[in-house]
């Protein structure tokens, strides 16, 4: 199936609003303007957009720790989120949870997550929440290879697969868990082979290609609405930087590094606009600084937010 | 005699007692080559090579629960967990396993491990990376927990911990790591499991913490000194697990107040355990009624809210002034 130009330009377009608003985190980080821990999701970003491209406002996706490409590609107001970074009462969590525990469930977002792995059997349970109601929705879990040595990985899947569940378990392999290396934390090289022992297809994708990570999905997602039950996607990916913003990532070999900054999704996005004659040069950089002034917008909205205030303290613990 | 931060420390004594002893393993999380996220294990790997320092998968009940099986092996095990918010899914190993081996066995059998992990706020972490829930784990029988206040006293407790022929949970307080540096002696030492230290005597009130509020508390009953109010006696609980109620009497029957701080929740925190020994034990020596500073009931803040939600000195400072006027 191939995209229509609007469909991959739109896909481009998240890709690079994701690109502009990490960086930007990226920077106020190092800045000293953002307080808690930063994942950031730069170089994941085709993944993100080509998985939730194949989904609908009334599928639910659960996200990471690395969760704020999830966010902004399924709809996430980016000014609510970069006030919840900054630690705002205007943001998601009201400045209580900061970058790790945004959800949006109007969205469909049912949360990142700051426990790895512990989105997985969530999701699970949310897929047969929309099972059992009757309606065709799927749900997506986003979540890292290192996750997938968890046992609620292995719990939910399996879960999954005995029920039939409407749930894409996704894996963005990017080959590291912190520092160490997948070779040295599992056996296999496919996180997908998983899906055998549980009796369910496991598919690897080129997590850095927008337009394979939507094809692989819209399969996946099919079968899961129409009561076939789950597929495990693993997309495998690179992340830019280093773990966490502030880890100086010395445990990765600079040239494999540098082969992969060659494969990042959003040189390749362009390239591919271009070549297909779908955008030019010049329209790509006018979307681009569209973006950079959408995102300045959020960031100053998040600024100049008041802080939570000594009552929010004890607010939402309870229903009373 | 060098001065050592807290991280420092932990790393010297992991390294001195893996020389003395071959069968003290290390394990976790990025451990190994990258010498931990908090640098705590920084150059164990090129001393000891990939057989005692083991780099695991992520998979937290895994590890403990392996961690049990090779100290029942005969190997002294000490495991790390990244923060104490992530050891939820070994906490089944901990409490259904680790601490009831000796009595399955009948004796004939112990856990000789340690599992390590930051924890508490005061980084500017938000949830799961502040968190203080030491009560839970004091709660099992068992178990044994450690909580040091500075780079001297984890080193000497880390040693003593991992000779323990019982299983620790050695709680080290995240804020503390690279806050603080003092002497800490270049040679092995140990410091007793089981016994709390007064820092510093007073006679009209005792203060009661572990952990980083040690330096609030010391720090309040300075600043009253120097003010002229009162004469605070400050105790470090150091370890909670067995706690060392006799010398938290002992001092309440000389001053008549306590207070204890503590920044976990409130509600069913060690303060309130430690509160009750004092009500049965020391209830008609009272002057005023035993005080809590704690954490609130709510899920610990990010950011500006933490300042709130951390014990302070100016509260110790007016509680203990409180108290002294009942
Ligand atoms: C249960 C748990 N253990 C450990 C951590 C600390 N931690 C955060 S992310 C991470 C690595 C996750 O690796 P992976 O699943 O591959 O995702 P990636 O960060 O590579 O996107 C670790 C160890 C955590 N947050 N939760
Ligand atoms: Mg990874």
């Amino acid at each position: 199936m191939s995209m229509s130009q609007e469909q991959l330009l739109e896909m481009f377009r998240c890709m690079v609003k994701i690109r502009e608003f990490e960086n930007r985190a990226h920077e106020m980080f190092l800045a000293g303007e953002l307080p808690g821990f930063l994942h950031l999701y730069l170089g994941e970003e085709a993944i993100a957009a080509g998985v939730t491209a194949a989904l609908r406002t009334d599928d639910w996706v659960a996200s990471s720790h690395r969760g704020h490409g999830h966010l902004i590609a399924k709809g996430g107001d980016i000014r609510l989120m970069m006030a919840e970074i900054f630690g705002r009462s205007t943001g998601y969590c009201k400045g209580k949870g900061g970058s790790m525990h945004i959800a949006d469930l109007d969205l469909g977002i049912l949360g990142a997550n700051g426990i790895v792995g512990g989105g997985i059997p969530i999701a699970t349970g949310a897929a047969l929440a929309c099972q059992y109601r009757g309606t065709d929705s799927v749900v997506v879990s986003f979540f890292g290879d290192a996750a997938s040595n968890r046992g609620t990985f292995h719990e939910a899947v399996n879960m999954a697969a005995v029920w039939d569940l409407p749930v894409i378990f996704v894996c963005e392999n990017n080959l590291y868990g912190v520092s160490t290396c997948q070779r040295d934390h599992m056996r296999i090289t496919d996180v997908a082979e998983r899906g055998a022992a549980y009796g369910i297809p496991g598919v690897v994708v080129d997590g850095n290609d927008v337009e394979a990570v939507y094809e692989a999905t819209v399969t996946a997602v099919a079968s899961a609405r129409r009561g076939a039950g789950p597929t495990l996607l693993e997309c495998k990916t690179w992340r830019h930087q280093g773990h966490f913003v502030g880890d100086p990532c010395a445990y990765r070999d600079p040239s494999e590094h540098e082969e992969w900054m060659a494969k990042d999704p959003i040189l390749r996005g362009t390239r591919m606009l271009i070549e297909r004659g779908f955008a030019t040069k010049d329209a790509i950089a006018r979307l681009t600084s569209e973006i950079k002034a959408e995102i300045e917008e959020a960031i100053e909205f998040g600024r100049s937010s008041p802080w939570p205030d000594v009552a929010d303290l004890l607010t939402d613990v309870y229903s009373d | 005699m060098a001065r050592l931060n807290m991280v420092e420390a932990i790393d010297q004594a992991l390294r001195q007692e893996m020389d003395r002893d071959d069968t003290v393993i290390v394990l976790g999380e990025d451990v190994g080559r990258d010498g931990g996220v908090f640098r705590v294990t920084d150059g164990l790997y090129e001393r000891f090579g990939e057989d005692r320092v083991m780099d695991t998968p992520l998979a937290e009940s895994g590890i403990v629960g392996f961690a049990i099986g090779m100290a029942i092996g005969g190997f002294k095990p000490v495991a790390e967990i990244q923060f104490s918010g992530f050891v939820y899914p070994a906490y089944d190993q901990l409490l259904s396993h680790a601490a009831r081996f000796r009595t399955r066995t009948r004796g004939q059998r112990t856990v000789p491990m340690v599992v390590r992990m930051p924890y508490g706020g005061g980084i500017r972490a938000l949830e799961h990376h502040s968190e203080s829930m030491e009560a839970i784990f004091a709660h099992i029988p068992g178990l044994k927990v450690v909580i040091p206040a500075d780079p001297y006293e984890a080193k000497g407790l880390l040693t003593s911990a991992i000779r323990d022929p019982d299983p620790v949970v050695f709680f080290e307080p995240a804020r503390v790591y690279r806050a603080i540096k003092m002497d800490v002696p270049e040679e092995q030492y140990t410091l007793p499991i089981g016994e709390a230290r007064v820092v510093r005597e007073g006679a009209d009130l005792t203060l009661i913490a572990w952990g980083a509020h040690v330096r609030t508390i010391k720090e309040a009953a300075e600043r009253l000194a120097a003010d002229k109010r009162c004469d605070v006696e400050v105790i470090d609980i150091r370890t909670i697990a067995p706690f060392d109620a006799a010398t938290v009497v002992a001092s309440v029957k000389k001053t008549g107040r306590a207070i204890i701080v503590h920044e976990a929740p409130q509600s069913g925190g060690f303060g309130a355990e430690i509160s009750a020994q004092i009500m049965e034990r020391a209830v008609l020596h009272l002057e005023a009624p035993v005080k809590r500073v704690a954490g609130f009931d709510t899920i610990p803040p990010l950011s500006k809210l933490e300042d709130l939600y951390q014990p302070s000195v100016d509260l110790v400072v007016d509680e203990v002034i409180a108290t002294m006027e009942f």
